[in-house]
């Protein structure tokens, strides 16, 4: 079993529909760092009940290794958000992912249920996540709040086409019309320490397209993409790659970093160049997604 | 048990002599009759010399079956290249049965969809005996239930060519269906709206049967051009009928590669062992199927020897448009074609003289002196179950009965340097690696790698492999361990029930007995 942390890097989130046996069962193989199990727009209102007990069953009876599961639910504004949690939250995912939050009020109500049957179900407390997609303009406006919400919260994303909805505007495959939403989602991210996902890119037929959108995305700082088909993975994940050279450069620093900290210094030089906090941060996240790639990357 | 059993090498019980069958020798290694010093003796074959004929069109069906001496409790053949649309089996047999015939063995390269006909057959006594490389439907149930009088004998594309060239298994009359025919008998599958392509099967039946018809919906001016596939000196009559075959089950469009993103993926992972197993270079040679994963496989395959500029020496086996289309990119020199698999093929046969049509015991009799499988470097393979020991099944199904094919499996993975089957590691929710398969079609020791989407089993006997395939940081597995850990999701089924009476027995190449197959209960 996989030690369960906060901030495993996600590169890629591989969508799943809930009610599909098959997908559930086959879903981890195909080298996505994260699957999400979804129980809302994927699943017709008649297979609601269906699909939220197959997801059950799934997570008590499969091993996907070494993977985040993650269970996408229904709104806190539909007739299923209750249910979903309370059948989801007993088989311990790594996260809840919160569609249609608008404000701090729907992860704090979402973070109460799920801290109330993780203690009714002997769960330890505050370790299921919660994903918090943001899929209104209302939503953009409170986005700092909503990232301050709760200490159960993990990420922030965006729903693209239910934003572009709400806003009255049509999704291009360049995205650029979400740039603002975008960058909103990534700096209250940051700002709060969370992960901040990209939202998914729906035409399966074209990968250039989804290489093009996920290199925009990766720029603005996002720190992973959700994915709508197999096909889609390795493109994301390479996306997420860094080069062999930058890992390398990281490599180095850090080593210098260690080196310097044992020896008391504060600020370091590494090939002329000055080496500071951010500067280690950033190497060790570079180092980090390195590794996710099964790239070679010395135990620093 | 019906029959005195023996265990062979690999602990199947086979039995040793069935009468009307004769003497029977167990399977004692794949390569046991393949170390130089074995001697074969193809069988001298007979037939009447006709008088002399400017014309061999027969009036109809039923007077060309006169005509051709057929008795009760002969052997007639048919081949399969007109696929799922085949309307010659059901064609011949409905005449059999009203011209009064009974106790006839059928021996067809293979049998398929649409050949349910063949149970009827069976059922009414016209047809009492059966050697075939595959069943489907009907057919398959009526074997497993036992309702045919003799054990049916099941062999391998190569095997059949050699039984029937040594003479185990005669053919009386031969009824091989002829997209494009003339007076004299030439016959093509290249042309005609009931085009299948290549004929390999039909030109080993149409030299060794002691008479021959040719049946044809495509009657075209003497001489048949430009191509001929099986001559005319090896066809006694040429009938006519309204229609060989439904073109739309015939000539299907170009194969599609699979969308199934599980199958891509078990492609995916097979060409990477193909490529990290040394042996995709320059001049190498390939096969693989024209189904499932298969051609998956040859989409990368393809993109990659695109990329470095390979080209490899030739393809063999089922073609389909897709391999037609690697040739025509100059990624491989030759086709040799025996069977294709698609309609696209035939205008690349027609046209591209690289692309060979070839007879099938060029392509695998293990016994002439140098068949073309055992020259390949690489096969990918599919399978319905394998075990722990790499054996290989692909003719029973989950409930016991039969419904595959043995095809050219076992003689392309006993000839190939890399054989490799893909099999998704459960199918509706049966896991496909067990203790032990059902039947055995092909032996363990001729299988290298199993690739399914959970992880990759290499044989013990490769160990190079399973260095290079690991040093290529693929999933390689203990087999066992693949298998438990699928369990884990499966559970581990139950068996099958079987009564003890043998209802056919599956032929090695070489002739010997590998297995046998249990009635069911």
């Amino acid at each position: 079993m996989r030690e369960r942390s906060r901030n495993n890097p996600m590169r890629s989130l591989l969508y799943i529909p809930g009610n599909h046996p098959g997908m559930l069962q086959n879903c981890a193989i195909y080298g996505s760092d994260a699957v999400i199990f979804d129980l809302e727009d994927a699943i017709s209102i008649s297979e609601k009940d269906s699909a939220r007990r197959l997801v059950k069953h799934a997570l008590r009876g499969f091993d996907y290794g070494n993977i985040e599961i993650i269970v996408r639910v229904n709104g806190r504004d539909t007739a299923y958000f209750e249910a979903d949690l309370e059948e989801i939250v007993p088989a311990n995912p790594d996260a809840i992912r919160l569609p249609k939050v608008d404000s701090a009020d729907d992860v704090l109500a979402a973070d109460e249920l799920i801290s109330r049957l993780e203690e009714a179900n002997g769960l330890p407390k505050g370790e299921i996540g919660i994903q918090a997609m943001l899929e209104t303009a209302r939503a953009i406006v409170n986005v700092n709040s909503i990232a301050a919400a709760s200490p159960r919260l993990v990420g922030l994303t965006l729903g693209g086409q239910d934003l572009a909805a709400d806003l009255g505007i049509r999704a291009t495959k360049e995205g650029y019309e979400l740039l603002y939403a975008k960058s909103s989602v990534v700096i209250a991210a940051k700002a709060y320490k969370l992960q901040a996902f990209d939202t998914v890119f729906t035409d399966v037929s074209d990968l250039e397209g989804l290489r093009a959108q996920a290199v925009v995305g990766f720029a603005l700082g996002f720190s992973g993409k959700a994915a709508i088909h197999p096909s889609q993975i390795p493109v994301i994940n390479s996306v997420y790659t860094p080069e062999p050279k930058e890992v390398a450069k990281a490599a180095k620093i850090v080593t210098a970093a260690k080196e310097a900290e044992q020896r008391g210094l504060g600020v370091i030089a590494v090939d002329g160049r000055m080496v500071d906090a951010p500067v280690v941060a950033q190497a060790l996240r570079t180092l980090e997604l390195a590794r996710l790639a099964g790239m070679e990357v010395l135990e620093l | 048990m019906n029959y005195t059993c023996v265990r062979n090498s690999l602990g199947r019980l086979v039995p040793q002599m069935i009468p009307g069958i004769g003497t029977l020798e167990p399977f004692s290694g794949a390569y046991a009759r393949l170390d130089g010093s074995y001697e074969w003796t193809p069988s001298p074959f007979v037939h009447k010399v006709p008088s002399i004929s400017t014309n061999k069109i027969a009036p109809d069906l039923r007077a060309a079956i006169e005509r051709s001496g057929l008795q009760n409790g002969m052997t007639i053949s048919f081949h399969h290249h007109l696929r799922n649309g085949d309307a010659i089996v059901s064609l011949v047999l409905a005449e059999l049965e009203k011209m009064g015939f009974r106790d006839l063995t059928l021996a067809p390269s293979s049998l398929g969809d649409s050949h349910d006909c063949v149970a009827d057959a069976i059922k009414k006594g016209v047809v009492t005996r059966l050697n075939t490389s595959g069943v489907r439907g009907e057919v398959g149930k009526a074997i497993s239930n036992g309702l045919l009088e003799s054990p049916t004998i099941i062999r391998s594309h190569g095997g059949r060519a050699r039984a029937i060239e040594e003479g185990s298994l005669k053919i009386d009359v031969a009824f091989l269906g002829a997209p494009a025919c003339d007076r004299l008998g030439n016959m093509t599958g290249v042309t005609g709206k009931t085009a299948c392509g290549a004929l390999g099967y039909a030109m080993v039946d149409a030299r060794h049967a002691r008479h021959s018809i040719a049946i044809t919906d495509n009657l075209v001016d003497y001489p048949l051009s430009p191509k001929i596939s099986v001559p005319q000196y090896l066809i006694d009559q040429v009938v006519v009928v309204d229609s060989i075959g439904d073109p739309s089950k015939i000539a299907t469009g170009a194969t599609r590669i699979t969308r199934d993103p599980l199958q891509l993926y078990i492609a995916e992972l097979a060409f990477k062992v193909i490529r990290a197993s040394g042996y995709l270079k320059k001049d190498y040679s390939f096969q693989t199927g024209g189904g499932g994963p298969s051609l998956a496989v040859a989409r990368y395959v393809r993109d990659y020897m695109k990329a470095n500029a390979i080209q490899g020496s030739y393809c063999i086996g089922g073609i389909t448009g897709y391999m037609a289309d690697m040739l025509k990119e100059g990624l491989f020199r030759t086709l040799f074609d025996i069977q294709s698999f698609d309609a696209a093929v035939t205008d690349s046969i027609a046209n591209n003289p690289n692309h060979m049509e070839v007879d099938v015991s060029w392509y695998a009799n293990p016994f002439n002196k140098g068949c073309l499988v055992n020259d390949l470097d690489v096969v990918v393979l599919a399978a319905l179950d394998v075990d722990v020991d790499f054996n290989v099944d692909v003719l029973t199904g989950h409930d016991g009965i039969l419904r595959g094919a043995s095809g050219g499996h076992s003689d392309t993975a006993a000839g190939a340097k890399l054989a490799l089957i893909t099999i998704p590691s459960m199918r509706n929710g049966v896991p496909s690696i067990r203790d032990r398969v059902q039947t055995i079609v092909t032996p363990g020791e001729t299988v290298d790698v199993i690739v399914t989407e959970r992880g990759i089993a290499v044989n013990p006997r490769r160990e190079d492999l399973r260095t290079r395939l690991q040093d290529a940081g693929l999933p390689v597995k203990d087999i066992r361990q693949l298998k438990a850990e699928i369990e884990r999701i499966t559970g581990i089924p139950d068996e099958v029930a079987f009564a003890d009476e043998i209802v056919g027995i599956v032929e090695y190449r070489d002739g010997t007995i590998i297995d046998s197959i249990r009635k069911i209960k």
